[in-house]
C-alpha cells in the first residue's frame, strides 16, 4: 500500500509533463495556417476568365508542361500589396513564371487599376469575383501561393505574404527540385 | 434590500430587451442574406443545415451560417448552387472537406487521428470513477479497522475495568 501511494504521487508530475510537451507544440504553432488537403493532388479543373481590360484568362491545362506559382491576390488585400514588389523582382529575374487568382474584387476595375499603378508580375491573371477558384484551391485569406509542378501537381502551399527569405529557404528549392524532375521526366520519357 | 432592488430592475431590463429584440436572448443570428435564400423551402432547409455544420475560414469559431465574413457568403452560395444541381448533402459536404480538410466540419469525424478526442473524454470517466470507487472502499475499510480498534479494549484495559466494576459492587 505505502509503493502505491509513492507511485500515486508522481501522476501529477507526469500529466504535467505531457501537458508541456502538448503545449510546447500546440501554443507555438499559428492556428490560421491550416495545413493544405491538396499537397500532391492535381490542380482542380478551372477555366478562369480574363480580368478587364485583358484577353487571356487561363485554365488548369495551361499550368502543365512547366513549373509554376499560383498567387492568389486581391487589390483590397493589404498583405498583397507587401508581397507584390517580391513578385515583381521574381518576374524580373525570370525563374518561375506565376499565375495571378484576382479574387474577390468589389469592383472588375479595381484588380487591373491596382496591377497598372504597382505593376503587373503576372504571366496570366484570372478572374475570381465569386472565390470559385478560391474555394476549390482551398483558400482561406490572401495572399496565399501555391507550387505547381510540370505535371500539374500542386506540391507546396504558402499562407501569407511571399519574400526573399521565404523564397530562399523553401519556395526557391522547392522550385528548383521540381524543375530538375521536370527534366528527368523528359530525359525518360 | 438594495440587492433585490437590482435584481429587479435587471429583470425588468432584460424582459424589456428581450421583447423589443428577441434575438437578445435566442442564439446568435445568421447571416444569410435574403438574395441568398433558395426558392424551395426544403431545398433552403438542407443548405441552411449543411452550411451550419460547415465552418467558417475566416472566423474559425463561426459556421457559415452564422459568418458575415466574404469568404463564407461564397461558400454559402456554392452550398445552394451544388444542392440546387441535384447534390445531397453529402455530396457537397464532401466537396467542401476536399478542398479545406476535416477542419471545415464544426464536428470533427470519428477516425483513427481523431480516436483520442472522441474516446478520451469518456476513457477519463471511467478512469476517474475507478479511483473514485477505489478511495471510498479504502477509507471506509481504515474507518471500519480504526473504529474497531479504537472500541475494542486491550488485555490491560479490560482487567482494570473489571477491576474498578468489582471495587464499586
Amino acid at each position: 500500500m505505502k509503493s502505491m501511494n509513492r507511485t500515486l504521487f508522481y501522476v501529477p508530475l507526469a500529466i504535467f509533463l505531457v501537458m508541456v510537451v502538448y503545449f510546447a507544440f500546440g501554443l507555438t504553432r499559428d492556428a490560421r495556417v491550416l495545413p493544405s488537403v491538396l499537397i500532391n493532388k492535381p490542380v482542380p479543373p478551372l477555366v478562369l476568365k480574363p480580368i478587364e481590360g485583358s484577353v487571356r484568362g487561363f485554365s488548369t491545362d495551361d499550368l502543365k508542361n512547366q513549373v509554376t506559382l499560383v498567387n492568389v491576390f486581391g487589390s483590397w488585400c493589404i498583405a498583397c500589396k507587401v508581397e507584390h514588389p517580391f513578385l515583381m523582382e521574381l518576374k524580373k529575374s525570370n525563374v518561375v513564371p506565376i499565375y495571378g487568382i484576382d479574387w474577390r474584387e468589389v469592383n472588375r476595375k479595381d484588380g487591373p487599376a491596382w496591377l497598372k499603378r504597382f505593376g503587373d508580375p503576372y504571366t496570366r491573371i484570372g478572374d475570381d469575383p465569386k472565390s470559385k477558384a478560391a474555394i476549390a484551391f482551398g483558400v482561406t485569406g490572401a495572399p496565399e501561393t501555391f507550387i505547381v509542378d510540370h505535371r500539374g501537381i500542386i506540391r507546396y502551399k504558402h499562407t501569407g505574404p511571399l519574400n526573399y527569405e521565404i523564397w530562399r529557404s523553401t519556395i526557391g528549392p522547392i522550385v528548383d527540385q521540381l524543375r530538375r524532375d521536370q527534366v528527368k521526366a523528359k530525359g525518360t520519357s | 434590500m438594495r440587492a433585490l432592488v437590482v435584481a429587479t430592475m435587471m429583470g425588468i431590463f432584460i424582459t424589456v430587451v428581450s421583447a423589443v429584440h428577441p434575438e437578445f436572448l435566442v442564439s446568435p443570428s445568421f447571416a444569410v442574406n435574403p438574395s441568398e435564400v433558395l426558392k424551395d423551402p426544403a431545398l433552403e432547409t438542407r443548405a441552411r443545415d449543411v452550411s451550419q455544420n460547415l465552418r467558417c475560414l475566416v472566423c474559425q469559431n463561426q459556421s457559415i451560417d452564422d459568418s458575415d465574413a466574404e469568404l463564407a457568403r461564397d461558400l454559402r452560395l456554392l452550398v445552394r448552387e451544388r444542392i440546387k444541381a441535384g447534390d445531397t448533402n453529402t455530396q457537397v459536404i464532401d466537396y467542401v472537406v476536399s478542398r479545406y480538410g476535416d477542419f471545415v466540419l464544426l464536428k470533427p469525424p470519428f477516425k483513427a487521428g481523431t480516436i483520442v478526442l472522441w474516446v478520451g473524454p469518456v476513457l477519463a470517466f471511467i478512469g476517474g470513477m475507478i479511483a473514485l470507487v477505489l478511495y471510498f472502499r479504502r477509507r471506509h475499510q481504515i474507518t471500519v479497522a480504526s473504529s474497531r480498534r479504537l472500541t475494542a479494549l486491550s488485555e490491560d484495559e479490560r482487567k482494570r475495568l473489571e477491576k474498578l466494576m468489582g471495587d464499586s459492587s
